[in-house]
């Protein structure tokens, strides 16, 4: 690990006291700056906190929010809870995986888009929603979907791509 | 204090922090698999539940007795509970009862027979996995685990490692290593306790009867040659109807001997040589400012871990040999003169409670120049118990024989090695100068006996007071190692084995319960009483030895050096 990456963990360390118990917290922490838990991450938190690597990648795949990939840097979160998936969020879903040429996987190849499905945002009343970097897209359609693909991937390649 | 209603019986309870004691003190064993007296209450496999007089279902390891609780053990509902359970453990089973080496001694399987399950109902849908021979002295199957948990409080509660954990959730979980890495690449150290523990074949030890079989089936130009540890002779009856700790050595001669050994001779001789070796070098470092604390080097598991974990206490531990791997390279090299008359290669096969043994055996440092194991094979206790009952030996009604001369005596000092505190006490009575009944009977009252994880005290050497730490699990030697960095602790010797109580209850041991460890360690220490020979320095063969390997080669035999092989090998 570079040293620069060493110290961001340390500060997230030190900020939860290097106590084991807070592990949750400072996993969050850490997959904030780093958008995803690296094996080298966790096997240097693991040697920190003097607890196994073990019981980190026991917690870290407990849990649907850890990923132990990495994320492109847009994350789009659709939405099929039950309210959300009668109000179509396949359609939304089908046509953003269209869109970003992700059929199979869930990350695009250049680390800039990531489609993620989430069981319930807590927004049934603007069904069907997605989230993208934690901005909340009400009442969507495969229409609005490539339209905000389009803008983002002109704001990114530019133009002619 | 207090009076339960167990199936409509009274019974007393007082310090039973569960019901499931209680319930097992008023004579029914209850089924479980995730209940472990040493380990932490999990609830998990739910077998155990049972029926208060409201209709409730508890699960009785989790629940504390109450005064005048009232329960049943045994309903018509439990019954089909526990059936269903069963069979959905079954479902996600592999089955493959007939050629899995837990046949015969698996929990799942002898619990599917009580309970009558003839048909399951549901299908098989997990993907295989793969079955994990990265490690030396265990190997694990992932598809028969039952996910009780055992293996992963073991691996973290008693030995401190967490080599494996659970993964995943749901009717995903699994029980792995981080990242899903072969056992042989974590931080494992071979101790074979989560093999002890498991109630199925998820993870057993590494047999390598085979390679025995093939071995002692083709001899010609062959001297096979077996040395039995300590501890081995203690447990091995128990699989033969013999009374519990009782010793076997004169049998297990017999039995080797029958299954086609040349010679058999007693690793106890090598612990005479350990505790020798030890003590000089214990004395050195006192008198000559080496580093102190010293810890012992016996036990492959410890080495292991102070490898992977404590790398900065590698200065610490004693330079000697393991008694196995001491012998091993004394009956090589003594027989290398044979050689020349007979024309035979020898082969050193080692009879251990250990699976960390065979780890040890494969090691770099271990090897001969030919590049042959210096200890060709090591075979636990549970794998000699199975070939001799292969072989058809009727193991209780074969006469005893004695171990062979020129290795075949030993002291008690050397005996005792296989029960925690044992190598501590053998160096305590050779490093008194008075060697005396009555010295005897002070050491043995000391503090070094005992079932205490750790265990402290003191004895003098001259003038000087040498301050002694007992120490057993991994976790509990980690944390005296921080107690110590820290200043809180304070010891001139330390005696570290990774497993409960020591060898005794090796991860290469049939059945490891609690009242067989109390049993197995008074065996060894009976034993010790009916030797003569009490003081290793006091053991012909051991003089023996040494008028035979003289000078450079005594270290060359006997001692290995642990920071320079780590820092060769990395």
């Amino acid at each position: 690990m570079k040293p620069e990456d060493c110290k961001i963990i340390d500060d997230i360390l030190l900020a939860n006291d290097n106590n084991a118990t807070n592990l949750i917290s400072i996993l969050q922490q850490i997959q904030k700056q780093f958008h995803y838990l690296s094996r080298e991450v966790m096997e240097y938190v693991a040697g920190k906190l003097q607890i196994s690597t073990a019981k980190i990648f026991s917690v870290a795949t407990f849990y649907e929010n850890f990923s132990l990939t990495p994320k492109g840097k847009y994350i789009f979160r659709v939405c099929d809870g039950t309210a959300c998936h009668v109000r179509k969020s396949t359609a939304v879903l089908n046509a953003l995986r269209g869109e970003l040429g992700l059929i199979d996987s869930n990350t695009t190849d250049d680390l800039m888009f990531t489609i993620e499905i989430v069981s319930c945002l807590g927004a049934c009343g603007l069904a069907p929603v997605l989230t993208l970097n934690d901005v909340v897209y009400p009442a969507m359609t495969p229409e609005k979907v490539k339209a905000l693909v389009k803008e983002i991937k002109e704001k990114e390649y530019g133009k002619n791509k | 204090m207090g009076v339960m209603i167990i199936d409509g019986h009274r019974v007393e309870f007082d310090k039973e922090k569960n019901i499931l004691a209680v319930i097992r003190k008023a004579g029914i064993e209850l089924p479980t698999f995730c209940y472990n007296s040493d380990l932490s209450i999990y609830g998990a496999c739910r077998m155990c539940v049972v029926e208060d007089d409201k209709g409730n279902i508890h699960a009785s390891c989790s629940t504390p007795p109450k005064d005048g609780m009232s329960i049943k053990t045994n309903t018509e509902r439990l019954h089909r509970h526990r059936k269903m359970i069963l069979e959905l453990l079954l479902a996600s089973h592999c089955k493959d009862c007939t050629s899995c080496e837990k046949n015969g001694k698996c929990r799942l399987q002898d619990l599917a027979s009580k309970f009558g399950i003839k048909k399951i109902r549901f299908e098989d849908t997990r993907p295989k996995a793969e079955i994990d021979k990265s490690a030396k002295g265990i190997v694990r199957d992932p598809n028969k685990c039952i996910l009780c948990g055992d293996c992963v409080r073991m691996c973290s509660e008693v030995q401190g490692i967490g080599a494996i954990d659970f993964a995943y959730r749901g009717s995903n979980v699994r029980v792995m290593s981080a990242f899903g890495l072969p056992l042989g690449e974590t931080n494992c150290v071979n101790c074979g306790q989560c093999a002890a523990v498991c109630p199925t074949g998820a993870i057993v030890i590494n047999n390598q009867t085979d390679e025995l079989w093939h071995l002692l089936g083709n001899k010609e130009n062959k001297r096979i040659v077996a040395q039995i540890a300590p501890a081995v002779r203690v447990a091995i009856g128990e699989e033969f109807g013999i009374m519990e700790g009782k010793n076997c050595l004169g049998k297990t001669v017999a039995a080797l001997k029958k299954l086609g050994f040349d010679e058999v001779y007693d690793t106890s001789l090598a612990a005479d040589l350990t505790v020798i070796e030890e003590s000089n070098e214990f004395l050195d470092r006192i008198n000559n400012g080496g580093v102190l604390p010293m810890f012992t080097s016996c036990c492959p598991g410890w080495i292991q871990y102070v490898e992977k974990s404590h790398p900065e206490i590698l200065p610490n531990i004693s330079t000697c040999r393991s008694p196995m791997s001491m012998f091993s390279s004394v009956i090589k090299d003594y027989y290398k003169k044979k050689k020349a008359e007979d024309d035979k290669d020898t082969y050193v096969v080692a009879i251990m409670p250990c699976t960390a043994k065979k780890y040890e055996a494969d090691r770099q440092e271990f090897l001969a120049e030919d590049g042959r194991q210096e200890t060709d094979l090591v075979i636990t206790t549970s794998e000699l118990v199975k070939m001799i009952k292969r072989a058809g030996i009727l193991f209780d009604e074969i006469e005893d024989e004695a171990p062979d001369m020129p290795f075949g005596l030993y002291s008690g000092a050397g005996l005792i090695f296989g029960v925690t505190g044992g190598v501590t006490e053998a160096v305590i009575r050779r490093c008194t100068t008075e060697k005396t009944k009555d010295t005897l009977d002070k050491i043995a009252i000391l503090g070094v006996r005992g079932r205490e994880v750790l265990k402290k005290t003191s004895f003098m050497i001259g003038d000087k007071q040498i301050k002694v730490a007992i120490v057993y699990g991994l976790k509990a030697a980690g944390e005296l190692i921080r107690d110590m960095a820290e200043g809180k602790e304070k010891f001139d010797f330390v005696e570290v084995m990774a497993c409960p109580e020591g060898c005794i209850a090796g991860g290469g041991q049939p059945c490891n319960r609690y009242q067989d460890r109390e049993y197995r360690a008074k065996g060894l220490y009976h034993a010790d009483n009916k030797l003569q020979i009490k003081f290793s320095d006091q053991n012909p063969s051991v003089t023996q030895i040494y008028d035979y390997i003289v000078g450079k080669k005594r270290h060359e035999l006997l001692h290995i050096d642990y920071v320079k092989e780590n820092k060769d090998n990395h």
